[in-house]
């Protein structure tokens, strides 16, 4: 693919744009195919995700997982690496993270727990991610199909342990104790009143903060250091950076525990944030999530946080809409989403050729004003 | 004992036919070079459109043919993307399972507004069992008796059908020029592009065979297996077949076993739940239903046997290089 004959500036902004806006088109026809006016629809969505302060709150919280997730999925991506099990990592680190709080939230204060917690979602997700990764480097098993798997095993695991061992005793929800106030992220609204300012009660907290911190990271690694350059590398050419003296075995297993690890943090938001006790299916499809606001962030930190809010956005103004409209439920949100991974992802080549021959165009438009300017 | 062994044979069979039927749509699809983890998504649309059809018109068969037309478009779609515009054939596989997810359960609401269900289907607008010639005749004699009248007879003709389509597919792929064309494209598509083959076509219509194949194992899972669509039916088993297909290492008759043997594993996971058995008490479930999983990590790794795919998989043709 020959970049080179669109400019940056088309190639960076206006075609992923365009990309998303054929996404959206296709959901305002499916809205309209359930009798639902699009216009009102968006207003809806805009209004309850970003109207008020606890809706605000609210599409911070969900793009703090979508932050986590997105992240996960381009960092092996930029290796190349195509990490579809960011669903099973979550749900270990977030067994992690449950463990941790059960065991130390009687013992140590949140300061000394926070870091245990983190400690522990880095390690679970990475731990989850490391046996794909090291069938990939040194078996040659395709990452995509075992990540797959692990995803099933990582569940059958925690229904196991959530019903045999972690369940309360004289419960019938499979769920754990809730832990108590000190092992808990301090909500956001707290962390206001810490300055003296008001901010309505939402779920948003701390990981979010965390979740930036992480952006920072990331770009770091990426762009400014010589693992980065080897990653990138590997990504553009694995064939290359093997003949360049990179050990891609070993890189295949860095990249990919930086990305479990950053899929596992997501349980920080959602368990020690949100649910506060473990249980079943908390990471309820962000994982998969991730892939799209990968792909719209164009494997940017950057772009992954504009792409999160989106769909902090799409998810918090779609459990609005059901409220207003009979006919969606959230489950119109996971339409717009495939639609967003189709057209920004599987059809992304599709406009090029198109933009190429526009500017190819004007090029020679320009080119023949130019030599018909100097002619005369 | 025997009978029980019988009946979880039986339950096997039900369990893996719609196995059968979506790994060999990924037999297809992946023999001609594209990976399908879409085989979830058509699946699901499969039985959604099946049923939906089967609920408005009462007619089993209209519902099967709109389950295979839904499954197919679905499958023109991914083509669509990682055919003619060489996308990611995982991304667009991934979008396939999405859409189908979330438009099954949007547009099921919005048509019979149960909350995504479609009705229950009355027993005409529903595959029933078959009760083959004689099986009530020789029901009362032993041994043989029981495994032609349980086992052999009353199952409904998708069962049959995705049996038989294990040597039809095979015949397909293994010895027609179709099916020679369809390999080479998998494995050396400049190859086929040399002797003037168009690759594209050849792909289109391998995820048109693997359309049919999966509109049919969502029409099993909608209106024979059970009566009507609830929202997320599929649960997993296109992946499931997927894993199958690696097991069977792309091979039709090995699919075949390995779909039967995680249907196995399915039918005796409900069977032994809750159940003590002798020295090692009881088992948990999870760990029977976790098993077609492991085992297919363990044969991806090389530790059982090897498992090499296609040589061209998920690369998308560019012609000029």
């Amino acid at each position: 693919m020959n970049d080179s004959k669109i400019p940056a500036w088309a190639n960076m902004i206006v075609l992923p744009l365009l990309n998303i806006l054929f996404a959206f088109a296709f959901a305002a026809i499916i809205f309209i195919a359930v009798d639902v006016n699009p216009i009102e629809a968006a207003k809806v969505m805009i209004n309850g995700s970003l109207g008020y302060q606890e809706g605000i709150g609210y599409t911070l919280y969900y793009a703090t997982n979508f932050i986590f997730t997105g992240l996960a999925v381009a960092v092996a991506f930029s290796a190349g690496l195509f990490n579809i099990g960011g669903e099973g990592q979550a749900y270990i680190g977030g067994l992690g993270v449950g463990l941790a709080c059960l065991g130390l939230d009687h013992v140590l204060p949140f300061w000394a727990i926070l870091p245990i917690t983190m400690f522990a979602s880095l390690l679970f997700g990475a731990a989850w991610a490391f046996i794909p990764a090291y069938l990939q480097a040194y078996r040659g098993s395709h990452i995509v199909i075992t990540t797959i798997m692990f995803n099933f095993i990582a569940s059958s695991l925690m229904v196991y342990l959530m019903v045999n061992v972690l369940k309360l005793d004289g419960q019938m929800a499979p769920v754990s104790r809730i832990f108590e106030s000190n092992a808990v992220m301090p909500m956001f609204h707290e962390i206001a009143g810490w300055f003296g300012l008001s901010f309505s009660q939402s779920p948003m907290n701390l990981s979010f903060i965390i979740a930036l911190f992480c952006c920072v990271l990331v770009w770091i690694l990426l762009w400014r250091t010589r693992w980065g350059y080897a990653i990138r590398a590997m990504g553009a050419s694995p064939s290359a950076a093997e003949y360049g003296g990179i050990n891609h075995k070993r890189l295949i297993i860095i990249v990919m525990l930086i990305s479990g690890a950053l899929s596992g943090m997501l349980s920080l938001n959602e368990v020690q944030g949100y649910s506060q006790q473990l249980k079943l299916d908390f990471v309820a499809g962000y994982g998969f999530t991730g892939i799209a606001v990968c792909l719209i962030g164009r494997n940017h930190p950057v772009g992954i946080i504009l792409a999160s809010v989106l769909f902090g956005i799409l998810y918090q103004g779609g459990a609005e809409l059901s409220f207003d409209f009979p006919n969606i439920d959230r489950e119109m949100i996971q339409v717009v989403q495939g639609l967003v991974v189709l057209f920004s992802g599987a059809l992304s080549f599709m406009l090029v050729k198109p933009a190429e021959r526009l500017f190819v165009y004007l090029d020679e438009k320009k080119q023949s004003r130019i030599t018909s300017a100097a002619e005369t | 004992m025997f009978e029980s062994l019988i009946l979880i044979l039986d339950a096997t069979l039900r369990v893996s036919a719609p196995l059968i039927l979506a790994a060999l749509a990924g037999l297809f699809s992946e023999r001609s070079g594209i990976v399908n983890i879409a085989l979830e998504g058509k699946i699901l649309a499969g039985a959604f459109a099946a049923a939906a059809t089967a609920a408005a018109t009462g007619s089993v068969w209209l519902g099967l043919l709109a389950a295979m037309a839904t499954a197919i478009a679905l499958s023109m779609l991914h083509g669509f993307a990682c055919i003619t515009h060489r996308g990611d054939q995982i991304v667009s596989g991934v979008a396939i399972n999405m859409l189908a997810a979330g438009l099954t359960v949007t547009l099921g609401r919005y048509w019979f507004g149960l909350g995504g269900q479609t009705p229950a289907l009355s027993e005409n607008a529903r595959f029933s069992s078959i009760t083959l010639p004689g099986a009530d005749a020789l029901a009362e004699v032993p041994v043989i008796g029981l495994l032609y009248s349980e086992l052999i007879s009353g199952h409904n003709i998708l069962v049959y059908l995705a049996l038989l389509m294990v040597p039809i597919c095979w015949w397909i792929i293994f010895k027609t020029r179709f099916g020679l064309r369809l390999r080479a494209a998998g494995e050396n598509p400049h190859a086929v592009d040399t002797a003037g083959i168009s690759v594209a076509w050849l792909r289109y219509r391998a995820l048109i065979c693997a359309g049919i194949l999966t509109g049919l194992a969502g029409a099993y899972l909608s209106t024979a297996h059970s009566a009507g669509f609830v929202p997320n039916m599929s649960a997993g088993k296109g992946y499931i077949a997927l894993a199958a297909l690696i097991f069977g290492k792309w091979k039709p008759v090995p699919v075949l076993f390995g779909c039967l043997l995680f249907g196995f594993l399915d039918a005796i996971a409900i069977r032994l739940q809750g159940a003590e058995l002798p020295i090692v008490g009881e088992i948990p479930v999870q760990a029977i239903e976790v098993l077609p999983y492991i085992l297919t990590v363990l044969l991806l790794a090389g530790f059982i046997g090897r498992a090499v795919g296609p040589k061209a998989v998920g690369v998308p043709y560019i012609k000029s290089r």
